[in-house]
């Protein structure tokens, strides 16, 4: 019956949505964000903690919201691992790009990498109405890493 | 089920007459026809208002109340016919108490703007209840900060019904000048009991708005008989366009109450130095109004009188038994508001999937629901959920569709399992 939905609840997206390995508060962080959808009340906490290296050892986050954005803030945290906040922007940046369009844009092959993790999430581009769930917690984190405190996917 | 058959249908149109005079029911969408249960948020439209504003487009229209030319009278008359439809099918005591806006939510602000910084004095209290949608919400925050009356909330049951002894209660001190209140909620289809709260709010000195966005659609609105004070609702909710809506007011009120916007239309006198204002409604209809959506609304009015009201509570009240026992069936639906006395609208959650999942899965079943917070945040508070379906019924809704969403909707947990 649902056949043609297997494009946005792929596998791994139902497997991130129901048991999200980073949805949790960190104990530890430097930086935070809230993202937060108005229209739907879909609503992120996102948690980053530095390494002394400077590149990102940990995220986490805390959300309530449908399977789309829990799957997207789970991954999204599998792929800022050993990220510098430069390289995680670039992610950002693409991958609300990917999930627009649907199509995997040209990047270093350092962000390529990560795009390809997040590739399962690129079916929500023919679902104009779950864009702004699945890029819900990337605004949290452009918002944490500019040190703000506050993001919305509007 | 064979509906279409429905041994309890009275008499008049047949539900698939009614069907059929909706265009957009025959449409199909991912391939599946239409099963729309979102009428809620907005009705469909039949085929008597599509026309009526064709028309008035094609042969019938130049602006209204100014022109001395053949077509700005015969618009006009058509303009202030849809008045007195208006005031038909609510029972007003005359026309000049329908004032067009565009929705309830302007009606709503013109009454907080209007009366509450004309009439109302700081220190007095505005009481709303905790089933509002933010549109019954937000004027009256904006009226406190800015004009200082105190804001109050009278709670919601369990079963989702107004606590009329809590709302005794903050109507004792006599500080209440307004209650402004759902007649039926647009989450947990919950009709309030009008009469009473009328009867409550005026011995306590306090007048009455009802908002009746969602209760003109299922239900007869005498607002004689309820003795309001004010009541809004709109037109697109009612079958009719979106950008027309009413204000009644009892005449009394609106002639104390100061203009709302300035420009034309609403003019007696201009001169730089002072204006005066045309007698009511003109007074809050400044601007060219939304003339054909009038027209339509008019429309839609003769359209609903045509169906009539008995025939319309009967047939949503079947859906409604019905959709709450085929929800209940279903393993892990969970329905927000057992109220009593209710209407066409049922919210629910589905343990194992978001709303949002689980309404982009319906849609792919052809069935269009509503999900999210509904305008009504602090609800969904009270309730303990962030958000939930909503699946609403109107006077085209089949059985057959209600059973085509129970069916969909264990289809989904399955998918989600």
């Amino acid at each position: 019956m649902f056949d043609d939905l297997a494009d946005l609840y792929q596998e791994v997206i139902l497997e991130h949505s129901q048991r999200p390995r980073h949805g949790r508060k960190l104990e530890c962080f430097d930086a935070t964000a809230r993202g937060d959808n108005p229209m739907c009340g879909d609503r992120v906490q996102l948690f980053v903690r530095h390494g002394p290296d400077g590149t990102i050892e940990e995220a986490g986050f805390e959300a309530r919201g449908c399977a789309i954005s829990v799957a997207s803030a789970d991954m999204m945290a599998e792929v800022l691992r050993g990220r510098t906040d430069e390289e995680a922007r670039q992610i950002a940046e693409k991958f609300r790009e990917l999930a627009r369009t649907g199509a995997l844009p040209e990047a270093e092959d350092a962000v390529e990498a990560a795009l390809e993790t997040l590739q399962p999430l690129a079916g929500v581009h023919a679902y104009p109405s779950r864009v702004k769930c699945a890029t819900l917690a990337w605004h949290a984190l452009i918002a944490a890493l500019a040190g703000g405190k506050e993001a919305s996917s509007e | 089920m064979n509906v279409l058959s429905l041994a309890k249908e009275p008499a008049g149109k047949s539900l698939a007459e009614r069907r059929a005079d909706f265009p957009i029911l025959s449409e199909k969408v991912h391939g599946r026809t239409l099963i729309y249960l979102d009428s809620a948020a907005s009705a469909q439209k039949p085929r008597a208002v599509i026309t009526a504003m064709v028309e008035t487009m094609e042969r019938q229209y130049a602006n209204v109340h100014r022109g001395l030319h053949w077509m700005s009278e015969r618009t006009t008359e058509a303009y202030e016919e849809a008045r007195r439809a208006a005031a038909r099918l609510i029972n007003a005591r005359e026309s000049e108490e329908i004032v067009f806006v565009r929705n309830s939510t302007e009606a709503i602000n013109l009454v907080a703007h209007s009366y509450g910084r004309g009439v109302l004095r700081p220190g007095q209290a505005v009481l709303i209840s905790e089933m509002e949608h933010h549109s019954n919400i937000v004027p009256w925050q904006l009226l406190r900060d800015a004009h200082g009356v105190e804001l109050r909330v009278a709670p919601v049951t369990d079963a989702g019904e107004l606590d009329m002894l809590a709302l005794a209660r903050l109507l004792e001190d006599g500080k209440v000048a307004l209650v402004a209140i759902t007649h039926m909620s647009n989450v947990l289809g919950t009709v309030t009991p009008a009469e009473r709260i009328v009867r409550m709010a005026h011995a306590a000195g306090a007048k009455v708005l009802f908002d009746g966005s969602q209760a003109i659609v299922h239900r007869p609105v005498d607002v004689q008989a309820l003795d309001a004070d004010f009541y809004a609702f709109t037109g697109h909710k009612l079958y009719g366009p979106t950008g027309i809506g009413v204000l009644w007011a009892r005449r009394e009120l609106l002639e104390r109450m100061p203009p709302f916007l300035g420009g034309g239309e609403m003019i007696s006198e201009v001169t730089f130095e002072r204006s005066t204002w045309a007698a009511v409604p003109h007074k809050f209809e400044a601007g060219t109004p939304a003339i054909i959506e009038a027209i339509g609304l008019g429309a839609a009015i003769r359209y609903v009188e045509e169906i009539g009201y008995p025939a319309i509570t009967a047939h949503e009240a079947a859906l409604t038994e019905h959709a709450l026992a085929r929800l209940a069936a279903v393993e892990g639906v969970r329905v927000i508001g057992q109220a009593q006395d209710r209407g066409g609208v049922v919210s629910f959650t589905l343990d194992r999937a978001h709303a949002h999942d689980v309404a982009t899965l319906l849609d792919r079943s052809g069935i269009a629901v509503r999900a999210g917070h509904h305008c009504a945040e602090p609800l969904m508070r009270r309730f303990g959920v962030d958000s939930t379906a909503r699946a609403s019924f109107a006077l085209y809704t089949t059985m057959d569709e209600i059973d085509a969403l129970a069916e969909a909707l264990a289809k989904v947990r399955e998918f989600f399992r």
